[in-house]
C-alpha cells in the first residue's frame, strides 16, 4: 500500500526554461559564477523529457547551496555538508524521483567529505553538482580544501601549508561511476554534461570550475580567458586520442615509468598518444592526475560505467522478500514465536 | 530414583552469571522462556560487559542475568536474587554481595583453581575458609560433568566445555520444577548436530543430577501467575520498539525507513527491522550518525515514515539534522536507546541522563516533543503514539527508552492490530491556495511531497515566513516564528488523556519517575502505602510537552519525589515549570533501581520535614 498522491505525471514535453525560474530574487554577488551554472541548468530540464515534479533538487550550505531556491521545483537547503545523506533517503524511499546535489569545494570535500564518498562508494542515483572556486565564499574568504597551498587568505596570512584535495581523483578512488569535469562560462559543455549526468543511473559527479569574483577572482582565467585557453584546456572525447592545443598540436602519452607526459604530435605521431576510454577507470585515474600549470586542464567525461544503483538494489530486495512472504502484517509478526495463552 | 519434597515458593530471583562467553545470557533467556511458559509473570535484567570476549576469569568479563519470577504480578527483576549460580570465582566475587542471606549458591568448583582465584583476587579459596558460611553453598563439577556426559560425542575439548551452561540450566530447571521441553525444542532449532546433541545430552544430565544427586533434599515450584487472560508472548524493549514502528507504518500507510548507525545497546532495533523487508521496510546502516538521521529526514521529506535509532553518542551527533527537521517542520522519529554517560561512558549499563541533551542540546530555541517508555512492552505503544504525534503536528518527536528497557524482557499480551486506531495521514495535493507554512487550527503544516504536481516549493534550514516559508530576516517575524514553533507543541498537550495517578489521587506524597523506573517505583509505592502512607504515583510519558493536568496533580501532594537514574533532570524541569519544591532522589550506577532504594527514599522523605 502507498500513501503517494500518485496523481498522473504533468506534461514534459511543454516545458521550457522560464518554468523552473522562480520569483525569488537571485542573491549571488553580481558578476559570479553560480549565475551561468543556474541558466545552463533551467536550460538543460526542460529537455530531459521529466515531469517537473519529479525533480528534487538538495542543497548543503554555502553560496552553491542557495540555489534550491532558484529553481521551481522541489527543493531542500540543508545543512553543512549533509545534502549528499539527505538525497539519499530522499532517492532510497522514492526511486521515481529524479534527485540533484547541489554543493561546493568546502561543502562536498570537507564538513561533508564522509558523506560525499560514502554515496558515490554505494552508487546511489544521484546528480552531484560540485561549484568548485577554490575558496569559502558565504564566510568571506577562508581557504577551502581544493585551494592550491600558499595560499593567502583571511585565515592563511602566511599561506596555506595544507595541500589540496583533487575532487576527480577522490570521486574515482571512491568508486564513483560517473566523474566528470567542467568549467562555469562553457555554456555549451556544461550543458553537455548536465545531459548526460540526468541519463546516467548511478551517482553522476561534475566538478564545475567556478569563479568567485569576490574572493578568488580569476582562479581559472588561464582556462577560461580567450588568449590563454587553447593552451590550456583538454576537452576528453571518448575513442579519441587525447589531443590539446591549437590545432590539437600538443597531446599526452606515457612515459617509460607510466607517468604522463605532453608531446608533440608532429613530431611524436598520434600513435604515441593515450586514447580516451570513459570505460577504463584506471586512465580516467591517470587523466585526472593532469593538473595546471604543468599540464592541460581535461574537462569532460573522466570515466562512467554501468552499475546497479544502491536505491534499486535496495527495492530490489525489497521487492524479493514480499515475493518470498507475500502475506507480510505486522500482526503475522506479533503473533510469530513462542506464545501461549493464560485463561 | 530417590523421591525428594517440593516446597511451593512465591517468587524467586535467580542469577546466573559467568565469564562473558560462557553463554550466561543464552541461559537466562531459556530460562526465561520456559518461565513464561509455566504461567509465572516475571521480569529479566541482562547484565553485560561491554567487552566482546573479555580475558577468562577477569573481573571486567563478568557476564550476568536476572530472572524475577513469581505467582503474583512482578514490576522488578528483583533487588537481590535469592539464587546465585556463579561459574567461576569472579562470577562469585563481583555478584555475591547481591545475594540475600541465607540464599542458594551454586559454584562450578572446575572454576576455582588456584589461577582463577588469584585472577578474581581471592588470597584464599571461599569455599573453604568459610567467607560463606551464611548462604546455602552447592559445589557441583559442573564443568566437570558437563564432559563426562558428552565423552563419546566426540567433539574437542575446547566445543565440549562451551555445553556447561546447559548443565546448569537443567540443573536450575530442576530446582525450580520446569520442564526442558521448550529448551530441548531451541536446541535442536538452533544448533548443528553435534553441537545440538551435546547441548541436550548437558541440559539432561544437569536436570538428572539434580533428581539424584544427594546434595540436594529438595526442590521447589512457583504456581502460575494471576495473569490477564489472553495470548501472550515475551517482548525486549528493543523488539517492542521496532514493532511498533512497524505497526505505526502499517496504521499510518507510510512507507517504514530506518537510518541507523550501529551503537550499543540500539543496534538491534537496526537487525530487528533489516529482517522485515517484506513489510517494505527500508533499512539504511549509515556511514555515520548524521547521515543515519540525514537520510530519515530526507525519507520523511519524501511521504515515509523517517526514523532514527540510535544512544546518547550518537543523538550529539544528529542535534544539528534534528534541528533542521524543527525547522522544516517535518515528522522525524528519533529513538534514544539511552546508556550510562558522559561520552563513551559504559556503553552497556543503563541511565536516564539523556533528557535535559533531548530538551536542550540544540542550537537556537528548539522545542520538539520527547516522550518516554516505561517497560520493555510500552515501547510498542510508544513508538505508536511517537508516530501518531509527529504526522498529526509536523514535528520530530524523540522517544527514549534505554539499555534496561532495551535488553530486558517481560510477558507481554499481543497486541491486535485490528483494534489500535489507524494513524491519520493525509498528503496535500491540492495546488490551489497552497503554501508549504499555511497552518491548521492545531499550528500544523501541509506535508507536500515531491512529486505531487503543481505543489514545487522550496524549504530550508534558514528562517521563513510566516506561510510562503520564503526566506525571512525580519525581526518580527523571526520571533513570531520561534513562538509558533513552541506553541505548536505545546499543543500536543491538548491532544493528551488525563494523567494516570495510580495509588492515591492526593495525600502525603507523589512520586513522579519516567521510563523504567516504573516497576520498582510501582512496588515500592505499593509496600508503603499498605504502611498507611497516602501515596500517588505518576509516571511520565510525555516529559515534552508536560500534560496540562499535572500541575494540578502536584498540588495535590504534600511533599514530590523524583526518583532518576541521573543526577535529578526531570527534577529541575518540574521545579523549573511548577516552581515547586520537588525531592530528587538519584542513582548513576548503570544500574536499574531496586525497589527497596525507593522505599527508603519515600520513607526518608516522608520522615524529613
Amino acid at each position: 500500500m502507498s500513501l503517494y498522491p500518485n496523481l498522473p505525471p504533468t506534461d514534459a514535453s511543454a516545458l521550457q526554461r522560464k518554468d523552473f525560474q522562480t520569483n525569488q530574487d537571485v542573491r549571488w554577488c553580481p558578476g559570479c559564477g553560480d549565475y551561468s551554472i543556474l541558466a545552463q541548468i533551467q536550460r538543460t530540464m526542460p529537455e530531459l523529457g521529466i515531469p517537473k515534479e519529479n525533480y528534487v533538487f538538495i542543497s548543503g550550505i554555502g553560496c552553491s547551496s542557495r540555489f534550491p531556491y532558484y529553481m521551481d521545483t522541489f527543493g531542500m537547503h540543508t545543512i553543512h555538508g549533509r545534502a549528499p545523506a539527505i538525497a539519499t533517503g530522499v532517492k532510497t524511499l522514492r526511486p521515481d524521483l529524479q534527485v540533484w546535489v547541489v554543493t561546493g569545494d568546502g561543502d562536498a570535500m570537507s564538513i561533508g567529505g564522509n558523506h560525499f564518498i560514502h554515496t558515490l562508494r554505494r552508487n546511489v542515483d544521484l546528480k552531484i553538482l560540485m561549484f568548485n572556486n577554490r575558496i569559502y565564499g558565504l564566510t568571506k574568504g577562508q581557504y577551502s580544501p581544493t585551494s592550491e597551498q600558499g595560499k593567502k587568505t583571511k585565515s592563511t596570512p602566511m599561506g596555506s601549508v595544507d595541500y589540496p584535495f583533487n575532487p576527480i581523483s577522490l570521486a574515482l578512488a571512491a568508486e564513483a561511476t560517473f566523474v566528470a569535469r567542467s568549467v562555469d562560462v562553457d555554456a555549451k559543455h556544461l550543458q553537455e554534461m548536465i545531459t548526460r549526468m540526468a541519463r546516467h543511473k548511478g551517482t553522476a559527479f561534475l566538478e564545475i570550475y567556478q569563479n568567485c569574483n569576490i574572493f578568488n577572482d580569476g582562479a581559472f582565467d588561464y582556462l577560461t580567458d580567450r588568449k590563454t585557453k587553447v593552451e590550456h584546456e583538454l576537452k576528453l572525447e571518448h575513442g579519441k586520442p587525447v589531443r590539446f592545443g591549437p590545432g590539437g598540436a600538443k597531446g599526452i602519452a606515457l612515459n617509460n615509468r607510466l607517468e604522463p607526459i605532453v608531446v608533440d604530435v608532429a613530431e611524436h605521431g598520434e600513435d604515441r598518444l593515450l586514447v580516451h576510454d570513459e570505460t577504463n577507470q584506471s586512465l580516467a585515474f591517470l587523466l585526472s592526475r593532469l593538473v595546471h600549470p604543468d599540464f592541460p586542464t581535461p574537462l569532460g567525461v573522466f570515466h562512467m560505467r554501468e552499475r546497479p544503483s544502491y536505491d534499486q538494489l535496495v527495492q530490489a530486495q525489497v521487492d524479493e522478500a514480499k515475493k518470498r512472504s507475500p502475506v507480510g502484517s505486522v500482526q503475522a509478526l506479533l503473533d510469530a514465536g513462542e506464545t501461549w495463552t493464560v485463561r | 530414583m530417590i523421591s525428594k519434597k517440593t516446597e511451593a515458593l512465591d517468587a524467586v530471583a535467580i542469577r546466573f552469571a559467568g565469564d562473558s562467553g560462557d553463554g550466561m545470557q543464552i541461559t537466562g533467556d531459556q530460562f526465561t522462556g520456559t518461565t513464561a511458559l509455566v504461567g509465572n509473570d516475571l521480569a529479566t535484567f541482562p547484565d553485560f560487559p561491554a567487552e566482546i570476549r573479555a580475558p577468562a576469569g577477569s573481573l571486567f568479563g563478568v557476564s550476568g542475568f536476572q530472572i524475577n519470577f513469581s505467582s503474583r504480578e512482578v514490576y522488578t527483576p528483583g533487588d537481590r536474587p535469592d539464587v546465585l549460580v556463579a561459574m567461576n570465582p569472579a562470577a562469585l566475587r563481583t555478584n555475591l554481595p547481591d545475594l540475600k542471606p541465607g540464599g542458594i549458591l551454586i559454584l562450578n568448583t572446575e572454576q576455582f583453581n588456584e589461577k582463577n582465584l588469584e585472577r578474581a583476587g581471592y588470597q584464599t579459596d571461599p569455599q573453604a575458609d568459610g567467607s560463606l558460611s551464611s548462604f546455602r553453598v552447592y559445589p557441583v563439577d559442573i564443568t566437570g560433568m558437563t564432559l563426562k556426559a558428552i565423552s563419546d560425542i566426540g567433539l574437542n575439548q575446547r566445543a565440549a566445555v562451551r555445553s556447561k551452561n546447559f548443565f546448569a540450566l537443567g540443573l536450575v530447571y530442576w530446582m525450580f520444577n520446569r520442564p526442558i521441553e521448550h529448551t530441548l525444542e531451541w536446541i535442536q532449532k538452533k544448533f548443528a548436530p553435534e553441537l545440538a546433541a551435546a547441548n541436550e545430552r548437558a541440559l539432561k544430565a544437569g536436570y538428572h543430577y539434580g533428581e539424584t544427586a544427594e546434595i540436594f533434599t529438595h526442590n521447589y515450584t512457583v504456581e502460575q501467575a494471576p495473569i490477564t487472560p489472553g495470548r501472550y508472548r515475551r517482548i525486549s524493549g528493543n523488539e517492542a520498539l521496532g514493532l511498533g514502528l512497524l505497526a505505526a507504518a502499517e496504521l499510518s500507510g507510510l512507507e517504514l525507513f530506518l537510518g541507523s548507525y550501529p551503537i550499543t545497546p540500539a543496534s538491534d532495533v537496526l537487525h530487528f527491522l533489516s529482517q522485515q523487508k517484506h513489510l517494505g521496510v527500508k533499512t539504511f546502516q549509515a556511514e555515520d550518525e548524521i547521515a543515519a538521521v540525514a537520510a530519515a529526514l530526507g525519507a520523511a521529506y519524501a511521504g515515509g515514515l523517517g526514523v532514527t535509532t540510535t544512544s546518547g553518542p550518537g543523538m550529539a551527533l544528529k542535534a544539528e539534522a534534528i534541528n533542521l527537521a524543527l525547522m522544516l517542520e517535518l515528522p522525524l522519529i528519533i529513538c534514544d536507546i539511552q546508556r550510562a554517560g558522559p561520552s563513551t561512558g559504559l556503553p552497556t549499563k543503563t541511565e536516564q541522563a539523556d533528557l535535559l541533551q533531548v530538551m536542550f542540546g540544540r542550537n537556537g530555541e528548539s522545542p520538539l516533543v520527547v516522550l518516554a517508555a516505561k517497560s520493555p512492552g510500552d515501547c510498542f505503544w510508544t513508538a505508536i503514539e511517537a508516530v501518531r504525534i509527529a504526522v498529526r503536528q509536523m514535528v520530530p518527536v524523540i522517544i527514549l527508552t534505554d539499555g534496561y528497557l532495551a535488553n530486558g524482557a517481560e510477558p507481554w499480551p499481543i497486541p491486535q492490530m485490528s483494534e489500535i486506531p489507524r494513524i491519520p495521514v493525509q498528503f496535500r495535493t491540492d495546488p490551489e491556495g497552497f503554501k508549504p507554512y499555511l497552518r491548521d487550527e492545531m499550528l500544523s503544516r501541509p506535508w507536500a511531497v515531491p512529486g505531487t504536481p503543481g505543489l514545487e516549493h522550496r524549504i530550508g534550514g534558514l528562517e521563513k515566513q510566516h506561510e510562503t516559508g520564503n526566506i525571512s530576516y525580519d525581526p518580527q517575524n523571526h520571533e513570531f516564528m520561534v513562538k509558533l514553533r513552541a506553541e505548536k507543541v505545546r499543543k500536543v498537550a491538548d491532544l493528551l488523556p488525563p494523567t494516570v495517578v495510580d495509588g492515591d489521587a492526593e495525600g502525603d506524597m507523589l512520586v513522579i519517575g519516567w521510563g523504567c523506573s516504573d516497576g520498582a517505583i510501582k512496588s515500592a509505592v505499593a509496600g508503603m502505602r499498605a504502611r498507611g502512607h497516602r501515596i500517588g504515583h505518576v509516571q511520565l510519558r510525555h516529559l515534552n510537552p508536560f500534560p496540562n493536568d499535572l500541575g494540578d496533580i502536584l498540588g495535590r501532594f504534600r511533599k514530590v519525589l523524583v526518583p532518576e537514574l541521573n543526577m535529578g533532570q526531570l527534577a529541575m524541569l518540574l521545579r523549573a515549570r511548577y516552581v515547586i519544591d520537588v525531592h530528587s532522589f538519584t542513582k548513576v550506577q548503570g544500574k536499574p533501581f531496586q525497589e527497596i532504594e525507593i522505599r527508603d527514599a519515600i520513607g526518608a522523605q516522608l520522615e524529613a520535614n
